[in-house]
């Protein structure tokens, strides 16, 4: 049965109108036990405080809209269920990219690491009139890979991506491998140099924080290992040929 | 420090061959062949993959036969069927022919389709999906695990970023300017800086989505508030069909969330509260695939009948039975948001579902090849087309079927992109005379000032509550009647809002004011069309006129909007092939 309980969320507020100094506002509200962050959120903005800002979309996990920290963990606001934590929720935006408002922030420099790995099927091959073929086990290498939502709380979570922020993060090398590893994509050279020239995969000294982070339960590490095992070997390969 | 004056503030002009508003399915599709011939610009009031598009979970139909044999003739019987013969054939019998080529070109352009053993596009069974005209359920949903949504619109956005498609996200479009029967451009706010954006074009594609949020219980992300199609309603466009809403009968209780149909596909049944796989007695060969209008019904009937899981005003989902291999492999996104959310693994126990608002059939009208009607009579708006949901072509009729509508998108954003593209030539640059922007900017104003006791959320939420309890799945003269009385009211109330937030970076109050707005426009075409349609059929049922009339009713809803009010027109049914006949499942 669905039980009610006061919380406090306490959150970190940036309006660039009124001062550019962030600051911190509580707010009091009853919730119920199967209602989530983003449930909280969306009551402060209706009755409570209309000026809150912060992204949403589909409520469920699968868009990626609304990733925040939330009590010191990178994470989806629609898929942390309020009964799982403390009383007192503190909510501050992702950390490292500039805030916009309260805790909408600016996903642009995020994005713009995607571009950098082409980030779409390239075939130079000639079609087929119908499907090409993939077995099933081909398409499970990526399978994971592909459930990436691009909320950002991987790379925001990155000690390396903190303190350099030219390096791609795990967000962007997955979607590199989601690419590397689609046996129908030809371009697997490019993108491994372009991960490689690139503050890329032998950047990330598997600190785990994206493991952690991640809200879809990807192992993120264990695909950057994969994509520097397969530099590696092509490396040596192209070393004993020359 | 300190807010801007929104009437003094400078006007950012653009000039794009092309703007395309939405980013999900439609937009995308549709801006591939559209970049072909000249410049594009998508428009999106969401960063693009987050557009509702990436919830659809089941898959796509296309009769590709993969899996076991399958027609495309038989495709277009189960749509027609499935629309309860309120689906132009015309329309109908192109899309499942094109579904064949569509999927097989989603799969060069790179969707990661789940595969058959011998690495074909794998495919399952959904709703209405059958094979011989009736006789049996067909495999035909092509699927991506149970994130096809989410699979086809990244592949789709990362191919319109490779084709030079440019985009302005978190832009939220405030006016579409026809004048003189012509598209001439968009105004637009951005929602980042609060600033207003023009864009002069030759040719617009309107591909926004539909508008569930106006039901309290709906599987919609918040975006789909469906301005859009007020935008252009209150141009004089006419809304097709607007009387029929689809709910979709598994949503997670409470919550709302849905439950793929592929659950079902994959062997799911629905249980009550005796017990009793009570499908069996409604749909006796389909049963618990039978199509959605029927499914819902028949669980609200259950519920009311006093037969809801203890009593209450559930029924049971139960995959317990299944291989949880197939869980795993085949459902594992709502197998996880089961846990997440109820705490439940489906494995091993029931899901509580109840049918939630879903899926607008209709919608602005428009050709086989996306032009908008602007009548009855065929006629269209030059340099205007609208795709996807928020389009009505009429492909669904009364009632749309699983995996028709990811089709719908992809077939007819494409159709949308084609024809500019053929027309190109012939589209002048439109341009947007001062007025316009004048009156954008007066409404930002009355917004901005508008002193009164009302607030945004509380009248929203009421408008959505009546809709829900008056004009969902089952409906009355009476209850309809009650709902009109009270958009009007709320309406009212609305003129005495007053926005608490003054600024002008993301201002997210403003936007909802601004959807409200056109919300109450989308509910009373709504209600009123369904108040008009003396008769049952698909999705909208009247308990006082509980039987389908074909005598007359076979026919299309055209509500307008005029300065005395709203009129009705009506356009005949398309019938090719398949003559109405009684829909036994
Ligand atoms: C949970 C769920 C599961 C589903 N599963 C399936 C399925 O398995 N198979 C199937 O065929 N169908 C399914 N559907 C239906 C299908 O997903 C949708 O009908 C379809 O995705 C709609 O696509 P669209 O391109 O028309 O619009 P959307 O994807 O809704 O995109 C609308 C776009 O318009 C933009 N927009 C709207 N208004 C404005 C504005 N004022 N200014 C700027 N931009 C604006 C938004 O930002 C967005 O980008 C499902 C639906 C739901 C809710
Ligand atoms: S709102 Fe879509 S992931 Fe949270």
């Amino acid at each position: 049965m669905a039980q009610e309980r006061r919380y406090i969320f306490h959150i970190k507020r940036f309006l660039p109108e009124i001062s550019s100094e962030p600051f911190w506002q509580t707010y009091e509200l009853t919730l119920s036990s199967w209602e989530r962050v983003l449930d909280g959120l969306i009551k402060i903005q209706d009755y409570l405080d209309s000026s809150l800002g912060f992204r949403k979309s589909c409520a469920h996990g699968i868009c990626g809209s609304c990733a925040m920290k939330i009590n010191d963990i990178n994470r989806l606001a629609c898929q942390t269920l309020v009964k799982d934590l403390p009383e007192i929720i503190k909510i501050e935006p992702l950390p490292k990219l500039p805030v916009i408002k309260d805790l909408v922030v600016d996903m642009t420099p995020f994005f713009e690491k995607h571009e950098k790995i082409l980030p779409y099927l390239i075939n130079t091959e000639n079609l087929p009139e119908r499907e090409r073929l993939q077995k099933p086990e081909d398409q499970e290498r990526i399978l994971e890979a592909i459930t990436c939502i691009l909320c950002g709380c991987c790379t925001t979570a990155c000690p390396t991506f903190w303190i350099n922020e030219n390096f791609l993060g795990p967000s962007a090398l997955l979607k590199a491998y989601r690419f590397i590893f689609d046996t129908r994509d030809t371009a697997q050279a490019d993108r491994l140099i372009s991960v490689v020239e690139q503050m890329g995969i032998f950047h990330c000294h598997s600190a785990l924080n994206c493991l952690k982070a991640c809200p879809k339960e990807i192992n993120i590490p264990q695909h950057i290992i994969k994509l520097k095992k397969l530099a590696v070997k092509k490396a040596l390969r192209r070393s004993l040929k020359i | 420090m300190g807010y801007t004056d929104h009437t003094q503030m400078e006007i950012v002009k653009h000039q794009y061959d092309t703007v395309i508003i939405g980013s999900g399915l439609a937009g995308l599709r549709a801006s591939l062949e559209a970049v072909k011939v000249g410049s594009v610009v998508i428009l999106t009031k969401l960063y693009p993959t987050r557009s509702h598009s990436t919830a659809a979970q089941g898959g796509i139909g296309a009769a590709l036969g993969n899996e076991e044999e399958d027609d495309p003739e038989w495709h277009f019987f189960d749509t027609v069927k499935g629309s309860d013969f309120l689906g132009d054939q015309d329309a109908i019998e192109f899309m499942c022919y094109s579904a064949i080529p569509i999927v097989i070109e989603l799969e060069h352009l790179g969707v990661p389709f789940s595969r058959t053993a011998d690495g074909k596009i794998a495919q399952r069974r959904f709703g209405g999906h059958t094979k011989y005209f009736g006789k049996e359920p067909v495999r035909r949903a092509c699927y991506s695990a149970d994130r096809t949504g989410h699979a086809v619109l990244h592949a789709l956005y990362e191919q319109a970023l490779k084709n030079q498609v440019k985009f302005f996200e978190e832009f939220q479009v405030l006016d579409i300017v026809i004048e003189d029967g012509i598209a001439q451009g968009v105004i637009a706010l951005e929602i980042k800086r609060g600033i207003l954006h023009l864009f002069e074009t030759k040719a617009i594609i309107v591909a926004s989505g539909g508008f569930g949020k106006i039901f309290k219980v709906t599987s919609n992300a918040f975006a789909t508030t469906g301005e859009c199609l007020s935008i252009l309603f209150e141009q004089g466009i006419p809304l097709e069909d607007m009387e029929f809403f689809q709910f979709h009968p598994t949503g997670l209780y409470g919550l709302g969330i849905l439950i793929t149909e592929g659950a079902r596909g994959e062997g799911g049944i629905l249980i009550n509260g005796r017990g009793e796989r009570f499908m069996e007695k409604y749909a006796p060969t389909l049963k618990d695939l039978a199509p959605r209008d029927v499914i819902s019904r028949a669980i609200l009937t259950e519920i009311k009948e006093g037969r809801g899981i203890k009593g209450k005003e559930y029924v049971y989902l139960d995959l317990t039975h299944l291989d949880p291999k197939i869980l795993e492999k085949r459902l594992p996104e709502i197998s996880s948001f089961c846990k997440t959310y109820l705490g439940i693994d489906p494995a091993k126990e029931p899901i509580p579902v109840v049918p939630t608002a879903h899926y607008a059939m209709g919608g602005i009208p428009t050709d086989i090849k996306g032009r908008v009607l602007r009548d009855t009579n065929g006629s269209y708006v030059a340099g205007l087309y609208a795709a996807g949901e928020c389009a009505c072509v009429s492909v669904h009729g009364a009632n749309r079927l699983g995996c028709n509508s990811l089709l719908d998108t992809l077939v007819f954003g494409k159709e949308a992109g084609l024809d500019v593209a053929k027309n190109f030539k012939n589209f002048l640059r439109g341009k947007i005379p001062s007025y316009r922007i004048e009156k954008v900017k007066g409404f930002i104003e009355f917004l901005n000032s508008n002193k009164g006791a009302e607030r945004v959320a509380p009248l929203r939420e009421r408008l959505q509550r009546t809709l829900m309890d008056k004009a969902s799945v089952f409906r009355t003269k009476r209850s309809l009647e009650e709902a009109l009385e009270e958009i009007n009211n709320l309406r009212e109330r609305f003129r005495k809002v007053e926005l608490k937030d003054k600024g002008t970076v993301f201002n997210q109050e403003r936007l909802q004011a601004f959807e409200l707005y056109h919300m109450f426009n989308l509910a009373e075409a709504l209600v009123r069309s369904a108040l008009v349609r003396e008769e049952s059929r698909g999705a909208h049922y009247r308990e006082d006129f509980p039987y389908r009339d074909d005598q007359n009713w076979l026919k299309h809803t055209f509500i307008f909007k005029t300065p005395q009010g709203v009129e009705f027109k009506f356009k005949p049914v398309v019938i090719t092939k398949f003559q109405p006949t009684e829909r036994i499942f």
